[in-house]
């Protein structure tokens, strides 16, 4: 085998209290598109920061085409010909698409050969986009192309994708793929992130697999099952999760033409959703960040409210009632974004215990608030979800990502919820965590509640809804029955490829 | 009451110099403000550059030294700023807070010596033909040089805001500081200059009033212009020329009510003089609803986490 | 090379001491200050801090802590549920203003009038009146979302002139010779803010702060408004998510700040003071920006805080008497302090770390 393009040698990365990377090895070359696997939190990010120069290993050494790769910052990076896409767009809303591009490149064009070379390039790629676009105005698809023709534009060596198609529909990905796979046929080398294995068995021709920052194995993904290499990332064997002895009842909760303006400049405006939810069911919906999950939340939780008659919970219309009347009639949430959102981040547990648990676990007297009880319920919360912290006393931000998960879903499905909704419930939780979640809410449904699950995990929707539907730019589905549903389909209920038209490759 | 007292071309000019010493603070403030940073010390920055400014003139003899020591004076007083919000990483509306009352002490402890005293005189361009025209000369061609020189400052940052890529860079830096970051921008540097830039120009404002508009010096002369200036940025978008449209706006609202004063109007004289406050008020209500123009990181803290 | 890194949890240690050391940075910063002036440092740091408190003529300084100390206070607290919010009310001194000029002008009314009910009017006077002016940056910011900041404090300057037009105009005493200035409120029994105990300092107002730092205390730590209050402040949409209603906390935290601050000037005007005229407020409204941040925002520490910056005004004063120190040095003083405060701050939030740089 010919050189390597780029080597790295006992990388070794530590934080205060983790070791992100630990001794990591391996090497990738020319046209091969390379995946780095790991569930979240396995290092993987860490180990692609030091590679485009955003964080400096503490350990261990990087070679580029033999010679020694120190970057101390991204601007080398990218000038010795490695790129990358990032998982959060590092995009600017406010201004245009090339103004965006030409930010990332170090010896930009003038502003009129730019948008000329966007153009040609975005075009001979198959990924068309317009210059002189407003990027806030753009969706999820066409914002990871800004960052794609971006890195392009440079010619790179080295192109690096940070779980690239968590934004896109399936129609999307294999427009993605495509471009891909040329790229990598010219000579380009890919390092591919992800932690989902189909789409790495059906792109990357070689895989590394980290598990807590160290490299547990290699494989040739082609020649490997999904459930090896998952059991490689995890390092044990997952039992799936057990739905059965359901019984679906009456209609709880109804949606009926629900039309929402968005409340921020670049959100997404609902329009005409309507759902009827049974007890005992799953509800799943999937679509593409940014098409009217965050909006659709907000206006069940009561953040946003609407004419009394768009939302009927049990027959009652709820619309025009605010978020503690709500709980109060047993409709509860828990938002997507943990910190922040569904739990403020320098309050201890204690205290977010009470911010949705004080009307249904009446931690108030008169508008005085028991603490006592209040600590009482954050106490039960933590020992029935297996929550890892020192105590109550802790604050919210000093939690993991999967514990104060656990902690958020646990607080309102201990409120026995007669519907609950929630959004992104395993987003960014490791596999542990996020298998327990997913059990919690199969196990709720079981118990009678309704729940419907916001999600752009689709594999996670197929495993625990009944009924799946998808939104696309504010609109949502008919829902069908999960069973013997084909990707195809899914993809073709969250828009298709969105309209964005595939140049001929 | 005799309103024909009122000379317009005379009021045109003085709306002019009235206007300067808001346009020098706001202009500066924009300019941190593109970059994410909101900076509430405009007055304590001003009111340092006025001392600062008066007594090197007084002890030089020098207007011009005594502008340039009044940038520095603001721009001292902005590193304080730069320090606490960027390195310390303090609340931005605090510590803006705090060089506002620092400024206000500062100044009137250098002051103490200069009550009552005149500065050196600013002479006025002397601009040949154009000067000598009749009403227009008077208005726009016989006034100090400072006042072009602010007017150029707008021209000059609307320049780099809109053409440079080091203006592009510092819009991006106030748009989103976590993504300019992740593509290599030093987001700290970046701000403290703009912080720097402000500081100087709140300076010069500040020096403009107590050596060519009052000129003398007292304690507090400022009496809020600073904030006006802040309100200002408001107003104009953030975009330089409107900007310089609600400088004068307000320069002529100033200058009207001295001259209503002047002429006796049957209104009293404190109502007149709450005029520029009130329509400061009335313009923010008006332009509040708008607020898709202000930089989308402004106000908020950046730390560089792993 | 430093680096910071974010603690998982603000350091409780870091942040009762932030406070004290920025106290102790001050004073000796401001000693540094005063020996550039050509002052004996030591000696002004002890009459700004040792003598009004056990100093030879404390007996006559002390019962003054109270005086200054109770509108920073009541100042303070009122600030203090607005800042832990996000609600920046930095109008206070004009609230202050226009509370002295309501409840001088209930008193007026009914001059010469002498009865039991007009000391309690004249508080809701007070009161009312900064509750008033609050309102207008409040219902502005609830109505049109205009940035409360600029219009509270564009307020202080129209009060301001209010206030000369009204010791000018309307309340000027009629018997005053044309002088500016009101009847003086010590000489009208009814509306007179006496002490309540000779030579003690102790008024009506003193125990309104007490009172204030009370009601704050529970209602921060022991009620849903307060809990919502510090909610908004940590994460806004969390808070909205809870249910909390902006507008309503926007009004609140305005409302009771302007309530606060106008019952301060009035207990001033009735008492103390004893005149509407001109040059009646003496910055009050500001300094207690400065007493909220140091007593962090907690309405203990801002007891604590206000009376330390009392003995600032009244150290300041017997600086000036005694060795010449400038008034505008103290100023300079107390603005060093909340520069300090803000600086030291950062111990509480993250950890300070050596990093060696480099190794490959």
């Amino acid at each position: 085998m010919n050189a390597p393009l780029l080597s790295l040698q006992g990388i070794t990365k530590a934080y205060p209290g983790v070791v992100a990377n630990d001794d990591v090895s391996f090497d990738i070359h020319n046209g091969q598109i390379h995946a780095l696997l790991g569930e979240n939190g396995a290092g993987k990010s860490t180990l692609v920061k030091m590679v485009y120069g955003l964080v400096q290993p503490d350990q261990g050494q990087m070679l580029l085409n033999g010679q020694r790769y120190a970057p101390p910052e991204p601007r080398a990076a990218r000038t010795d010909g490695i790129a990358m896409v990032f998982q959060h767009f590092s995009l600017f809303e406010a201004l245009s698409v090339a103004e965006n591009i030409t930010l990332g490149m170090e010896n930009p064009p003038p502003m009129s050969d730019l948008a000329r070379r966007i153009h040609e390039v975005s075009t001979a790629y198959g990924l068309p986009l317009d210059p002189s676009r407003i990027v806030g105005d753009l969706s999820a698809g066409e914002r990871q192309r800004v960052e794609i023709i971006r890195c392009l534009l440079q010619d790179p060596a080295l192109l690096i994708m940070d779980e690239p198609t968590s934004v896109l529909t399936p129609q999307e990905v294999e427009i993605l793929f495509r471009t891909l796979r040329k790229l990598a046929a010219e000579g380009t080398a890919i390092l591919y992130i992800s932690h989902k294995l189909e789409e790495i068995r059906t792109l990357c021709d070689h895989a590394t697999v980290l598990r807590l920052g160290k490299v547990v194995g290699e494989c040739t993904p082609s020649e490997t099952t999904a459930r090896e290499m998952a059991e490689l990332m995890v390092g044990r064997e997952f039992g799936s999760p057990l739905g059965a002895g359901r019984t679906v009842g009456d209609v709880v909760l109804g949606i009926d033409g629900l039309s929402v303006r968005s409340p921020s400049a670049f959100g997404t405006s609902l329009k005409n959703v309507s759902l009827a939810l049974c007890k005992g069911e799953i509800v799943g919906i999937g679509g593409v960040a940014g098409n009217g999950q965050d909006e659709l939340l907000a206006a069940l939780s009561g953040e946003i409210l609407t004419p009394p008659d768009a939302i009927e919970l049990l027959g009652q219309p709820i619309g025009h009632l605010r978020p503690g009347e709500r709980r109060h009639l047993g409709l509860l949430s828990a938002p997507e974004e943990r910190l922040g959102h569904a739990a403020a981040p320098d309050m201890t547990l204690t205290e977010n215990a009470m911010l949705t648990g004080s009307v249904r676990e009446g931690l108030t007297t008169a508008g005085f608030l028991k603490w006592r009880a209040a600590e009482g319920f954050a106490r039960r919360i933590i020992e029935a979800f297996d929550v890892r912290t020192p105590g109550p006393d802790t604050v919210a931000r000093a939690l993991s990502g999967g514990n104060l998960q656990k902690f958020v879903i646990g607080r309102e499905i201990l409120q026995r919820p007669v519907v609950l909704v929630v959004n992104q419930p395993t987003w960014g939780v490791d596999a542990a965590a996020a298998a327990a979640i997913r059990q919690a809410l199969l196990d709720l449904a079981a118990q009678g509640a309704a729940v419907i699950c916001i999600s752009q995990d689709l594999d996670e929707l197929i495993e625990i809804s009944d009924r799946f539907a998808a939104l696309n730019e504010g609109r949502l589905s008919e829902p069908r029955d999960t069973a013997g549903l084909e990707i195809e389909e899914i993809g073709l209920m969250m828009g298709g490829a969105h309209g964005m038209e595939v140049a001929h490759v | 009451m005799d309103l024909s007292a009122i000379n317009p071309a005379l009021l045109l000019a003085s709306l002019m110099v009235a206007a300067t010493p808001i346009l020098l603070a706001a202009i500066g403030e924009l300019v941190a403000e593109r970059s994410g940073v909101l900076n509430l010390g405009v007055e304590g920055m001003m009111i340092t550059g006025a001392i600062c400014g008066f007594a090197i003139a007084v002890e030089t003899g020098s207007p011009w030294l005594g502008f340039a020591g009044a940038a520095a004076g603001g721009a001292v007083l902005a590193l304080l700023f730069a320090l606490l919000t960027q390195v310390a990483l303090a609340n931005q509306v605090a510590s803006g807070l705090a060089l506002t009352l620092f400024g206000l002490g500062l100044s009137a402890l250098i002051g103490q010596g200069y009550v009552g005293i005149k500065p050196p005189k600013f002479a006025r361009l002397d601009i040949p033909v154009l000067g000598d025209l009749p009403v227009v000369g008077r208005v726009l061609f016989g006034h100090d040089p400072m006042l072009y020189i602010a007017i150029a400052l707008v021209a000059g940052v609307w320049i780099l805001l809109r053409f440079s890529r080091a203006g592009l860079i510092l819009r991006a830096v106030g748009e989103n500081h976590d993504a300019a970051h992740a593509l290599g921008y030093k987001v700290v540097r970046i701000r403290i200059l703009a912080i720097l830039f402000g500081g100087a120009c709140a300076g010069l404002g500040g020096a403009y009033i107590s050596l060519v508009r009052v000129p003398q010096w007292t304690e507090g002369m400022t009496a809020g212009v600073g904030w006006i200036a802040l309100a200002l940025v408001v107003f104009g978008s953030w975009k330089p020329w409107r900007v310089l449209l609600g400088a004068w706006l307000f320069g002529g609202i100033t200058v009207l009510q001295l001259n209503l004063q002047a002429a006796g109007v049957a209104i009293p004289v404190e109502y007149l003089a709450m005029s520029p406050y009130l329509v400061t008020i009335l313009v923010l209500v008006i332009l509040s609803a708008d607020k898709s123009r202000a930089p989308a990181s402004l106000g908020k803290i950046f730390h560089a986490s792993q | 090379m430093i680096v910071l890194e974010k603690r998982p949890q603000p350091s409780r240690a870091w942040a009762i001491a932030t406070p004290i050391l920025a106290v102790l940075a001050t004073m000796l910063f401001g000693g540094l200050l005063f020996a550039v002036l050509g002052k004996n440092p030591v000696e002004a740091i002890l009459t700004i801090f040792y003598d009004p408190l056990l100093g030879p003529h404390a007996g006559y300084y002390r019962p003054q802590l109270l005086v200054k100390g109770a509108p920073l206070v009541l100042i303070a607290i009122g600030l203090s549920l607005g800042f832990k919010a996000g609600i920046w009310n930095i109008g206070a001194e004009g609230q202050y203003i226009v509370g002295a000029i309501c409840g001088a002008g209930v008193a007026l009314a009914f001059y010469p009038l002498e009865a039991w009910y007009i000391f309690p009017l004249m508080v809701l006077g007070g009161a009312f009146g900064g509750w008033v002016w609050a309102m207008i940056p409040a219902l502005l910011k609830v109505r049109f979302g205009t940035n409360e900041i600029l219009v509270s404090l564009m307020l202080v300057y129209v009060a301001e002139q209010l206030l000369a037009s009204m010791s000018l105009g309307l309340l000027r005493n009629p018997q005053g010779l044309g002088f500016p200035g009101s009847r003086n409120l010590q000489q009208y029994e009814s509306a007179h803010n006496a002490e309540l105990f000779a030579n003690t300092g102790m008024h009506w107002g003193v125990v309104a702060a007490l009172l204030s730092v009370i009601f704050a205390y529970i209602l921060l730590n022991q009620h849903m408004r307060g809990f919502h209050i510090r909610l908004t402040g940590d994460a806004p949409r969390a808070a909205r998510f809870a249910g909390v209603r902006p507008a309503r906390l926007i009004l609140f935290c305005l409302g009771s700040g302007g309530a606060l601050a106008g019952l301060a000037g009035m207990f001033e005007v009735a008492g103390p003071s004893g005149v509407v005229s001109i040059d009646f407020n003496v910055g009050y409204g500001f300094t207690a920006i400065i007493v909220a941040f140091l007593g962090r925002l907690h309405p203990v520490g801002v007891l604590l805080a206000g009376a330390l910056l009392a003995l600032t005004y009244i150290g300041g004063e017997i600086a000036q008497s005694n060795l010449g120190l400038p008034a505008a040095a103290i100023q300079v003083f107390q603005g060093m302090l909340l520069f300090f405060l803000l600086a030291l701050d950062l111990l509480t939030n993250y950890r300070i770390r050596a990093r060696q740089t480099g190794v490959a």
